[in-house]
Formats: structure tokens, C-alpha cells, sequence
């Protein structure tokens, strides 16, 4: 496979395959500060360009806001 | 009697306000940022969320955050299960730079009311991870109780359901909590006005957290302002020990020597 298919903030996309968390958050043009989690699991900052997606993957990036 | 003498400590941590204030629903950034300035606030909470138009608003919050320089209070807000919250929290740790979480699992989405049956557990995951929880639950004494059995060094019940503004709906369960608990008790949601700030505060609660109380007010930063006068006034009430009420009057002035006053 040289594709992978994955919800990236509960969007499709496409990357290819041996891409990372980095990657992905590449895509959004995400700028610190942010975080990550695959399939539910958080993935620290200096993982962000080891982690290895795979196909079906479910990709979390997310950034501060304001809250109560 | 100043602040030093009367700090408020969560986690071993001195604080010199009891006021936590939100920062969501303002009329503007500036405004929310002056209504921080004025409350000096304990902490201000603040939120993760999916990145949306660019990361424009986002990155102007961080700048705020981190210009305001009052600790930041993360929160797990929308979280509706444990793996959920507690991936939010580690999240919020690594993006935040804190141990502090509030947090929130959520078992209604109407009434916004926490899941109480889980929240034990949860705060136990992050106490043992090393987070200093501060959970929103609601004033049930026994599920208080056991926050503080899982590890919780304080607990933030309701006094009414999220942004209703209502004020305690429930004293009796409040003061109760009060009287069983001896860990700093936060009330979290539901005042509306400094007046219910006060009266948690007289009644020995350490201190409030609050957001649309201010933010929705006609004038949210001279309302932040009275929110923190009024919880200054209560705590020193709470210290000061009130008077006891009685049933029949008592005059102030003294009676010995009332002009005209005869026995009949």
C-alpha cells in the first residue's frame, strides 16, 4: 500500500505511506504550539516525527482555546 | 490581615486570590484580558480544541495566555469518557506546560452534569500520572468524598448546572459538603452574580471558579472586579465568624438611658 487513508481531525485525507504525526499536522499547516493523538492515544511532542501512521489511522491535532 | 496571612493552597500551592476565572464567551480578547487584569485571578482556565481557520484565533489566544502571565488551568471540557479525558489531559499538559487539570467528564449533554459514576476513576489515572486534578463534580458528599479518596487534595462541586447563573440551587448539599470535607472546596459553575460568590464564601468554601457570570455581563470587566471584591468579602466574613441568628429582636442601641422612656 503507498497510500493511507486516515481522519485527520475527523476529516479524510491522504499521505503516503511512512508518514508521521508530524506530517500530518503539516497538512493542516499547524503551528505550535499543538498536540496529537492517534486512535485515542496521545502522542508526545518528540514523537510527533517518528510516530508512524497507519492506513485507517484517527489523527487528533489539536490547539488552546479559550474555556470555562 | 493581608493576602499572605490568608492564602489560598491547592496541591501545596499558595495562591493569593480565591478567584478562578474562565475565559470563554467575552465580547472581545481585549475585554476578557482586561477582566483578568482587574480580577487577578488565582488561575484562568482554557480549553483544546481541533484547529480550525488557519489557527488565527488560536494563536492570538496563546499570545494572550502567555502575555496575562496568571497560571493556566487546562481543562478536559466535552470529554465523555475516561481514555478521552485522560488523553485530553496529557494533551493540555504538554501544550500548556502544567500538572493542573480540571477536570470535566461529561454524563449529560442537557444538564451538562458530570459522570459522576467514572469520575473517580479517572482522577485516579491522572493523580497517578502525576497530574494535580481539580474536578468539576456535583455536590453528591459521598462521590466528593471519594475524589478525595482517589488522591484529589481539593474538589470543585456545582452550584448549578454549567453557565445557568442560578446561584447554589442546593445549600443544604453545599454546606453539608462543607462541614464533612476538610480538603479546599472550589465551587465551580452555576453562580451568576457576586452575591452567590459571597455566600459560597461565607460558608467557608475556599474559593469559586467562574466564566459566564463575567463574560456575559454589560460590562464584563467592572463585573470581575465586583466578583473579586465579593469573594474577598466573603472569605474574610468566613474568617471573621458570623453571628449566630436569632428569632426575637435585640435592640443595638443600649436601652439604659432612652429619653422619654418610662415603665408603664
Amino acid at each position: 500500500m503507498t497510500t493511507l487513508n486516515l481522519l485527520i481531525n475527523q476529516k479524510t485525507h491522504q499521505l503516503p505511506a511512512g508518514a508521521t504525526v508530524a506530517d500530518a499536522a503539516a497538512l493542516l499547516g499547524l503551528r505550535m504550539p499543538f498536540a496529537a493523538a492517534v486512535n485515542l492515544q496521545f502522542v508526545p511532542r518528540s514523537q510527533h516525527a517518528l510516530h508512524l501512521l497507519q492506513d485507517q489511522d484517527r489523527v487528533e491535532l489539536i490547539t488552546p482555546v479559550t474555556g470555562g | 490581615m493581608t493576602h499572605d496571612d490568608d492564602a489560598l493552597i491547592l496541591y501545596g500551592e499558595r495562591f493569593a486570590s480565591r478567584l478562578l476565572l474562565g475565559t470563554s464567551r467575552y465580547p472581545s480578547p481585549k475585554i476578557m484580558a482586561d477582566a483578568v487584569a482587574v480580577a487577578r485571578p488565582a488561575m484562568v482556565t482554557a480549553s483544546l480544541r481541533r484547529e480550525t481557520a488557519q489557527g488565527q484565533a488560536s494563536q492570538e489566544f496563546w499570545q494572550l495566555l502567555k502575555a496575562m502571565a496568571v497560571p493556566v488551568l487546562p481543562n478536559t471540557a466535552g470529554c465523555h469518557s475516561i481514555q478521552e479525558a485522560v488523553t485530553t489531559a496529557e494533551m493540555a499538559r504538554e501544550v500548556f506546560e502544567t500538572d493542573w487539570i480540571k477536570l470535566e467528564l461529561i454524563g449529560d449533554d442537557y444538564t451538562l452534569q458530570p459522570d459522576t459514576l467514572n469520575l473517580p476513576t479517572a482522577a485516579s489515572q491522572l493523580i497517578r500520572a502525576g497530574f494535580k486534578v481539580l474536578p468539576y463534580c456535583t455536590d453528591d458528599l459521598v462521590l466528593c468524598r471519594k475524589l478525595v479518596d482517589v488522591g484529589c487534595q481539593a474538589v470543585m462541586p456545582w452550584a448549578a448546572p454549567i453557565g445557568t447563573g442560578r446561584g447554589p440551587i442546593n445549600p443544604y448539599a453545599l454546606r453539608s459538603l462543607r462541614d464533612r470535607l476538610q480538603v479546599p472546596l472550589i465551587v465551580d459553575a452555576g453562580l451568576g452574580l457576586p452575591s452567590h460568590a459571597c455566600q459560597v464564601l461565607e460558608w467557608g468554601y475556599d474559593a469559586v471558579l467562574l466564566n459566564t457570570a463575567v463574560a456575559l455581563a454589560q460590562d464584563p470587566v467592572a463585573m470581575a472586579l465586583a466578583f473579586a471584591q465579593a469573594v474577598s468579602a466573603g472569605r474574610l466574613a468566613w474568617r471573621a465568624g458570623a453571628m449566630q441568628a436569632q428569632d426575637s429582636a435585640q435592640a443595638s442601641t443600649p436601652v439604659l438611658g432612652t429619653p422619654f422612656w418610662h415603665q408603664t
